[in-house]
């Protein structure tokens, strides 16, 4: 089943009298179930596309669909509505809110959702990151690594059909960077929850069962594999 | 607990110092809203009431024509047989007392020093001298049938070194136009606390200062103090008569009414003052917070966060600041006002002369109120709301992708 669709979408970012064609013409599908990356040398536009199929920012033109539904069409807020029980982000610093704990960080999403008292879901979330003895840990007290792993039982929490990742292990050492990403392709194998990933990184590449590799904007190659 | 609240808290103790010392900008605010309008009410009331015991009364029976100010002696402005007038007003249960009071103005002439002053024809054994005869100082009080002597205010008697017993020169203004001189005998010092009034006024009985002044039998007008001032229009009704005029204190205190609701707009611009260096501060802390958080907004905004929830989450800081530092700053003022409402500012002689229908005591005891206090303390909260508006619709307006890329 299609989950995202992107069609024709260019951004054009305007500084001044600058225009940089960060995005130049890219039709993208993506299906449930999928565990892709997205990569290319710096400035390629990864991020930049990854915010659009985020339902973040808007395309100058071209068309964004998430499950049938013409994002491109939306205000501001029927977007945050979208995202909200859609699509998780994990981003590249390792995005917790300082002043919540542990806990506190993954039920948020919950909590945005209306659901109350989710405690052995938040639990079972800490559980699956290996991280339910840090519950009550602010994200200051906590290493990178357990940080970003925080951020993916966030990015869980609220059972998205798709997690949007900016170069999650960028910032994580090997060991954290292997664990980070073992955990995600279980969840992707056992609740066949859609990943796509922006990275540059070899150990998260060699997870990916389809790449797609931009240049200047443009998706240069797309390859599956087996 | 609701998430916005528990953050905005939680947002609070973030940056201890710079939260305390804005809480500290709204409690000095609060404190010093507090006494201002604490002291200015107090000194309203405070003139209002000297003014009624000293110089208008609650009500006057006078003719038509008659003014305070030129203190007139021809027959046809002045009351006759004033004495047979007041013990009838007396009758009323609710007058506690009724005199008449003849006014004239003079000179007074001590060794080479002459003082423009007022003079006063008293009943003396009468309830309405209370101010005078409590406030003696030195000598004794008037005796109805004293022919030559007179009480005089204390700064007189401190200003030309005049003691009980010394001999002054009085020239008074008579009904025929003319002046008469002659000397008088200081009988006793008075105070009424009210220098304005004290270096100027000099009190002898109404009978002596009808014979100096050349009005036998007449009186410048009957002057009536109540148990209680709301009995005012009450009792005014009763006294309605065709041959006099009776005002009451209102309309005696024209001119000071108008000088009071003067100082309350005064207030009002002065509360605005306090009140918006407040507020700058406030906005100030709050547009910072909204600075370093702003990538913070962007993940907010990424877990779906609308901008409406994210201007509440600082709105709802401001408030917290607000009633934080309201609480502190009724901690603070309300044990100092009340300490002052106690003891008085000390002011002295603030150089009002009592002419001027604005009679200052030489303190200013502050009155503070309940409703001063919640308005007082209303404003200061609603101030600092309104202050986090501004900044918090400037985090709602942040787009998530921008925040994301914003500092931090
Ligand atoms: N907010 C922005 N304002 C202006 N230009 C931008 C902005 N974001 C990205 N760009 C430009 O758009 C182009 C694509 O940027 P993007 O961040 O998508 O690249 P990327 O492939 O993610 O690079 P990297 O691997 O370095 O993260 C770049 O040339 C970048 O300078
Ligand atoms: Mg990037």
């Amino acid at each position: 089943m299609e989950i995202a669709k992107l069609t024709d979408i260019t951004r054009i970012y305007q500084i001044g009298e600058v225009e940089t064609h960060a995005l130049r013409g890219v039709d993208l599908s993506i299906d449930e179930g999928e565990f892709t990356t997205l990569v290319g040398p710096s400035g390629s536009g990864k991020t930049t596309l990854l915010q659009m199929v985020g339902c973040l920012d808007q395309p100058t033109s071209g068309k964004v669909f998430i499950n049938n539904e013409e994002v491109t069409k939306m205000n501001r807020n029927q977007r945050a509505d979208l995202r909200k029980g859609t699509i998780g982000f994990i981003f590249q610093f390792f995005a917790l809110i300082p002043t919540l704990t542990a806990y506190e960080n993954v039920e948020l999403p919950l909590l945005l959702m209306g659901k109350k008292n989710q405690k052995s879901r938040v639990m079972e979330l800490l559980d699956a990151v290996g991280l339910s003895d840090r519950a009550e840990h602010r994200p200051d007290q906590m290493s990178g690594g357990q940080q970003q792993r925080v951020a993916v039982a966030r990015a869980l929490a609220v059972d998205p059909l798709l997690i949007l990742a900016d170069e999650p292990t960028a910032n994580l050492d090997t060991e954290n960077g292997e664990q980070i990403m073992s955990i995600m392709k279980k969840l992707n194998e056992e609740t066949n929850t859609t990943f796509v990933f922006a990275t540059h990184d070899p150990r998260v590449i060699k997870y990916a069962k389809r790449v797609v590799t931009l240049r200047d904007g443009q998706i240069e190659k797309d390859e599956s594999i087996a | 607990m609701n998430y916005i609240l528990k953050m905005s808290l939680r947002n609070l103790g973030r940056n201890r110092r710079r939260t305390a010392l804005s809480a500290i900008a709204i409690a000095m605010g609060t404190a010093l809203l507090l006494l201002m309008s604490a002291t200015i009410r107090g000194e309203m009331r405070g003139a209002l009431e000297l003014n009624i015991n000293l110089r208008t009364g609650h009500l006057q029976v006078h003719t038509e024509d008659y003014k305070d100010e030129n203190m007139s002696l021809k027959r046809a402005d002045m009351i006759e047989a004033p004495m047979a007038i007041s013990s009838q007003i007396e009758e009323i249960t609710e007058v506690k007392s009724a005199a008449p009071r003849l006014n004239a103005s003079g000179i007074l002439a001590y060794k080479n020093e002459t003082i423009g002053i007022q003079i006063i024809g008293i009943d003396p054994p009468s309830e309405t001298n209370a101010p005078y005869r409590d406030g003696l100082v030195a000598g004794e009080f008037l005796e109805a049938d004293d022919r030559e002597g007179v009480l005089i205010g204390l700064p007189l008697s401190e200003n030309l070194n005049l003691n009980p017993g010394d001999t002054i020169n009085l020239i008074v203004n008579t009904s025929e136009g003319d002046t008469d001189k002659q000397s008088f005998t200081v009988r006793g010092v008075y105070t009424t606390d009210t220098p304005g009034y004290d270096k100027a006024t000099i009190f002898m009985p109404l009978e002596k200062a009808q014979t100096i002044t050349r009005t036998e039998n007449y009186a410048s007008m009957v002057y009536i103090l109540l148990y209680d001032m709301d009995d005012t229009a009450a009792v005014k009704n009763a006294l309605q008569s065709s041959q006099y005029v009776i005002e009451d204190w209102e309309e005696i205190n024209k001119l000071f009414i108008i000088v009071m609701e003067l100082s309350n707009a005064m207030m009002f611009f002065f509360n605005m003052m306090v009140l918006g260096v407040t507020a700058t501060v406030i906005m100030n802390t709050l547009l910072m917070a909204v600075y370093e958080r702003t990538r913070e907004m962007g993940i907010l905004g990424a877990l779906g966060m609308k901008s409406k929830q994210i201007k509440a989450l600082f709105l709802t800081e401001a408030t917290l600041l607000g009633l934080g530092g309201v609480l502190i700053g009724l901690a603070i003022g309300v044990p100092i006002v009340l300490y002052y409402a106690q003891v008085g500012f000390y002011f002295g002689d603030m150089g009002i002369s009592a002419n001027s229908g604005i009679m200052l005591g030489n303190s200013i005891y502050p009155y503070p109120t309940i409703g001063d206090a919640i308005s007082v303390s209303l404003a200061a909260l609603i101030i600092t709301i309104l202050s986090g508006y501004y900044p918090a619709s400037q985090a709602a307006k942040l787009e998530p992708v921008d925040a994301l890329h914003g500092t931090n």
